[in-house]
């Protein structure tokens, strides 16, 4: 019992004008909204990428960031007796004790500042962390003031290319290489020696957090119940480090979808408006059809079916367009303030196929709302004052 | 022959508000299976309006209409759309034909609520198309066509389904006097050749000169004296 598809398309392709400026405002909402999601889903890769599987990472019990927490040297020194940590042939733990704390840097071509991460970290970071390499100069040397900075800064901010020299604290520190971190959170910092930055901003023994291996992951339960049971140890948190960064992406990412998608939801009113408007005209244009096919037998349903068939086409045309658009963005990176840390965080727009399948849904959503009151009345018309309406 | 419609005691009244607006009274009429009929009468008649009853698109508002032994009236939604899409093919004035849809696709469209093969369907529409005498058209739009033409199409769209009864209103009235004398002769071929049982309505005596009978209706009633030929 059903009107051919060709009919549909033939109908969309003849009023091609009204087609076209239907399918233009659906797909820059659908462009938005896919734009949306890409971009909280770009914050929470950028994040997740940041963290490791295989590493456990300890805070202070309540600490959002590394920032806001502390953890002692003797605590770190006791953790790292425990057998289930990793080691290396020398029987040391793979583990940093890094150190985190903010700068204020000038951002090139503006009079904005931006607080950039600055992390003190030990010998072992670079092994848990092979995500980091260096692209230009070389690696800082312990004990020297010398930095490396994250390849997604490197070109945002004053003094920050490769021999510069950029203030951290009283002194003067000169970058010595730029390290690619890949697109995670570490390409938007500046790494350096964890016992110079204790130095230099008087924090005595106070490391930020303690980052570390498992010899076995399946051991995490036991290490934490350890930590959690050990006197000296009761005010510290375990956390899988790939989670923690994730709950660090939480806020950001669940700000820009939220502030996101409201703003699509009343721009989808809009176009939901502008497919009914094209339905409608639709319906009164072949209100004769409507009553020859009726006449000739097709049921209500069919009628009913074929003008929700088209107002969808208009919308999956329309998803198709804002998705191919929007896939563009996956080329464009940019740098904001994350706020889960008042950090400056380079990430970009992430395409995922669990986006392409909202997309289309909420294309289809627009599609339905938008075409259903029409073609209810096409459906619901009289058979005899349709086919009058040609005479 | 037996009789194919029966119309006993068929009220039909519109509505305009509470204002009540009678259109045919108490009218009743047999059509007998084979039979061609012209249906004449000046406008505002009734004439119209019973094709319409007759051929299931709209309701009496009292008697009945039996076809072929079903009563239509008592047909629900549904029940009328699918009786429709098997006894009954459609001539309109203005062809009615799917200005998307070529001239192939237009007569396929009523096969489309048949349960035919797909090979079924086109040996029928090429079939009807070829009685129609436009099998070199059959890719061609509405738009293409002349007005002859596209009054062929409808036709061979109106008997592709092989109906029970034919309705045809002002079939010839969009047309000139040449094409109108080439669509009253294939109604007629249709009549005669292939035993359609055809109900139209027109304005043209010369139309329903062709008819076998025609009958002639007045403010709502049949004329006593209107047997035709």
């Amino acid at each position: 019992m059903k009107i051919p598809i060709s009919y549909n398309w033939r109908n969309l392709w003849t009023r091609r004008l009204t087609t076209v400026l239907t399918v233009v405002g659906i797909s820059l909402v659908v462009f938005v909204f896919a734009a949306v999601l890409m971009l909280s889903q770009g914050v929470t890769e950028t994040m997740v990428a940041t963290g490791s599987e295989d590493n456990v990472i300890i805070i202070r019990k309540g600490s959002n960031s590394e920032l806001a927490s502390s953890i002692m040297r003797d605590q770190i020194d006791l953790i790292s007796t425990f057998p289930e940590l990793a080691r290396n042939k020398d029987n040391q733990p793979y583990g940093t004790g890094d150190v985190v704390t903010m700068i204020n840097l000038s951002k090139k071509g503006s009079k904005d500042m931006g607080n950039i991460i600055i992390r003190g970290i030990s010998s072992s970071a670079f092994e848990l962390r092979p995500q980091v390499s260096l692209v230009n100069g070389r690696w800082f040397k312990p004990g020297q003031m010398e930095v490396v900075v994250g390849n997604r800064i490197a070109e945002g901010f004053e003094n920050i290319e490769l021999n510069g020299q950029i203030e951290i604290g009283s002194k003067k520190w000169t970058v010595v290489g730029i390290m690619d971190a890949g697109k995670t959170g570490f390409a938007s910092e500046i790494w350096t020696d964890a016992e110079l930055i204790l130095n230099e901003f008087n924090r005595q023994n106070a490391f930020s957090s303690f980052t570390f291996r498992l010899a076995n992951m399946k051991d995490f339960e036991i290490i934490k119940t350890k930590i959690e049971n050990e006197k000296r140890l009761q005010e510290l948190e375990v956390k899988q480090e790939q989670k923690f960064y994730l709950e660090q992406s939480e806020m950001m990412a669940g700000f820009i979808k939220g502030l996101g998608l409201v703003i699509t939801i009343i721009f989808s009113f809009g176009a939901m408006i502008g497919a009914m408007i094209t339905m409608y005209a639709a319906v009164a244009n072949r209100t004769v059809e409507i009553g020859t096919l009726r006449a000739l037998g097709f049921p209500r349903r069919s009628i009913l079916t074929a003008f929700l068939i088209e107002a969808m086409a208009l919308s999956l045309i329309g998803a198709a367009a804002g998705l191919a658009l929007a896939s563009l963005l996956g080329f464009v990176s940019f740098s904001t303030t994350n706020f889960g840390t008042f950090s400056e965080l380079a990430f970009g727009f992430s395409l995922s196929p669990e986006i392409i399948g909202y997309t289309f849904l909420f294309a289809i959503v627009m599609g339905i709302f938008g075409g259903f009151l029409p073609a209810v009345r096409a459906s619901k018309m009289n058979i005899v004052n349709s086919l009058r309406a040609g005479g | 022959m037996s009789t194919l419609v029966q119309v006993n005691q068929v009220s039909k009244i519109y509505y305009r508000g509470t204002i009540e607006i009678p259109v045919l009274q108490n009218l009743s009429l047999d059509v007998p299976e084979g039979e061609f009929m012209a249906l004449m009468g000046p406008s505002g008649s009734g004439k119209t309006t019973l094709l319409n009853l007759i051929s299931g698109i709209d309701r009496p508002t009292s008697g009945s209409i039996v076809i072929a032994g079903t009563d239509i009236a008592k047909l629900n939604e549904t029940q009328l759309a699918k009786w429709r899409s098997q006894n009954i093919g459609f001539i309109f004035q203005f062809y009615n034909l799917i200005p998307v849809l070529t001239a192939y696709e237009n007569v396929e469209l009523p096969l489309e609520l048949t349960n035919l093969s797909k090979k079924e369907k086109k040996q029928r529409v090429e079939g009807v198309l070829n009685i129609v005498g436009l099998s070199d058209r059959m890719d061609h739009y509405p738009k293409q066509l002349s007005g002859g033409q596209q009054q062929r199409v409808a036709i061979a769209r109106a008997v592709v389904t092989d109906p029970t009864l034919i309705i045809g209103d002002e079939p010839t009235g969009d047309l000139d006097r040449k094409s109108a004398e080439e669509i009253l002769n294939l109604m007629d071929r249709l009549n005669r050749e292939f035993k359609k049982t055809i109900v139209m309505v027109t304005h043209d005596p010369h139309a329903a000169e062709k008819a076998h009978v025609t009958r002639h209706l007045e403010k709502g009633e049949l004329m006593v004296n209107g047997d035709g030929k």
